[in-house]
């Protein structure tokens, strides 16, 4: 059996793989995802981002056992972040969930930011389709912080949940100041904590303040309070997906149309990026000039940034 | 432009006990030797282990024990992967226990055994020459 019928009938090893050349941007990986990708759009795609140490792991874990009630089986992606001086990373979110390992209908990947070429958006991208296709229901994809990447990939979710806890003005400073329009659910998890009410109130008026124009098509998104660790709150958030979910299903599946669009188009253009990056990097290497050189030349002044990608451009060698 | 193959570690802690400080100080090394390391905390089961190594598709599962619990679980780790198909993730341990039994886990295929005192960094550059990133799939 192939490596792409390995992945549709489910086979761990295979897919683990093939999630790990997406994350190394190994070249021979694209065939494999075209192979892949007519068996993708099953799956239901729910997005958490918020701030380090607020619980997105914690609801995450909780959730998936509100999922496997149901029978259903989950994928989970979480992102850490690689640290920027050594290009390492410790990847800690699977020591709150524990308790799936054991269990086949559970698939959980960690992954780390990385960094340097960016790239984070299209690995996770792909490896949703992968988990996909491979026949996960329900895909749980967890971010750290509210940066330009993990807006990129709340847009390539069905729905996205913003978490936060009390006594975080700041934070609700940060959700002010761009990420309102892509909270389908806001939960303040925590919520045993002082400050809980407060929070819910300056929520409250962010999101009515930002309902008269962001687009989410009538979608009030809602704030949910729960203690992840207690399992308190977990079914009203259950619930509230599956609100959002009926939602994007309702009037001919118009609104799910939305996200469709939104999710292709983000991928079309960073499989764009990257095969044009690597494109033009290749031609670099075949002229035998190392990026160092070029670099050095700029910094000379003997040529420019610009004349230098004009002239990769312009002049195609075989 | 491809980013450079990251090597992927596992580090679990097998057995009882609630201690995970050598754990965690032997996981930031790894990072600060730029490898990129899933953690997953205390009373791992050999089982458990080894599903997240392949979830993870990690290179290599770094041990770490202080409770006795090696002479069961460390060959029961070598025994899952080799039922998995999965025999080429390297193993390693670290921690304490007699210096008599670490020819018995060598035998049973842990790769290298770490005796306390051991400085991190010779650690790393163990790590750095006997483990590579292993090879791209083909469609
Ligand atoms: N008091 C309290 N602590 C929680 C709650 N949910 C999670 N935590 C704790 O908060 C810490 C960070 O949780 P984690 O899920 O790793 O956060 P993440 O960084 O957002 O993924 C852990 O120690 C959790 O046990 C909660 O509802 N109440
Ligand atoms: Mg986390």
């Amino acid at each position: 059996m192939g490596i792409v019928d390995q992945i549709l009938a489910g086979d761990v090893r295979a897919t683990a793989r093939v999630l790990r050349d997406i994350d190394d941007q190994v070249p021979t990986i694209h065939p494999i995802l075209k192979q892949l990708y007519p068996h993708t759009g099953k799956a239901f795609i729910i997005g958490f981002t918020g701030s380090p140490g607020v619980g997105k792991s914690t609801l995450v874990d909780q959730l998936t056992i509100h999922y496997r009630k149901q029978g259903l089986t989950v994928g989970i992606l979480a992102v850490d972040p690689t640290s920027p001086f050594t290009g390492g990373a410790i990847l800690g979110d699977r020591i709150r969930m524990q308790r799936h390992f054991l269990d086949d209908g559970v698939f959980i990947r960690s992954l780390a930011t990385r960094g340097h070429f960016g790239g984070l958006t299209k690995s996770t991208n792909d490896m949703i389709n992968v988990l996909d296709a491979m026949g996960k229901d329900i895909i749980l994809v967890e971010t750290v912080g509210v940066g330009q990447d993990e807006v990129e990939i709340a847009n390539s979710a069905h729905t996205t949940v913003l978490v936060t806890i009390p006594g975080m003005g700041d934070e609700v400073q940060a959700i002010k100041a761009g990420i309102m329009e892509i909270g389908n659910i806001f939960v303040v998890n925590k919520a045993d904590r002082e400050g809980s009410r407060k929070t819910i109130r300056e929520l409250m008026n962010l999101i009515e303040l930002g309902l008269r124009h962001q687009g989410q098509n009538g979608w009030e998104p809602p704030i949910i309070q729960t203690e992840a660790i207690k399992s308190r709150g977990i079914e009203e958030l259950g619930e509230a997906i599956q609100k959002h979910r009926d939602f994007l299903l309702a009037n001919d599946k118009s609104n799910l149309r939305d996200v469709l669009v939104k999710r292709a188009r983000t991928q079309l253009l960073e499989v764009l990026k990257e095969e044009a990056l690597r494109t033009l990097m290749k031609r670099i290497e075949t002229r035998g000039i190392a990026l160092d050189t070029l670099v050095d030349q700029i910094v000379e002044k003997s040529t420019d940034p610009y004349s230098v990608v004009q002239d990769l451009l312009n002049n195609e060698l075989p | 432009m491809n980013k450079s193959r990251k090597l992927r570690i596992l580090i679990a802690k097998p057995g009882l006990d609630g201690h995970d400080r050598g754990a965690r100080v032997i996981a930031r090394a790894f990072r600060d030797a730029g490898f990129e390391v899933v953690y997953t905390g205390c009373h791992q089961t050999p089982e458990q282990i080894v599903s997240t190594a392949i979830q993870e598709d990690v290179d290599l599962i770094g041990l770490s024990i202080l409770s006795g619990a090696h002479a069961y679980s460390f060959p029961r780790v070598i025994e899952l992967l080799k039922e998995n198909n999965a025999e080429d993730i390297t193993v390693i341990g670290g921690g304490i226990f007699p210096l008599e039994d670490i020819p018995v886990l060598k035998e049973a295929g842990i790769k290298e055994i770490f005796e306390p005192g051991t400085k991190l960094h010779e650690i790393c550059a163990w790590v750095d020459q006997n483990v590579k990133p292993r090879q791209a799939m083909v469609a």
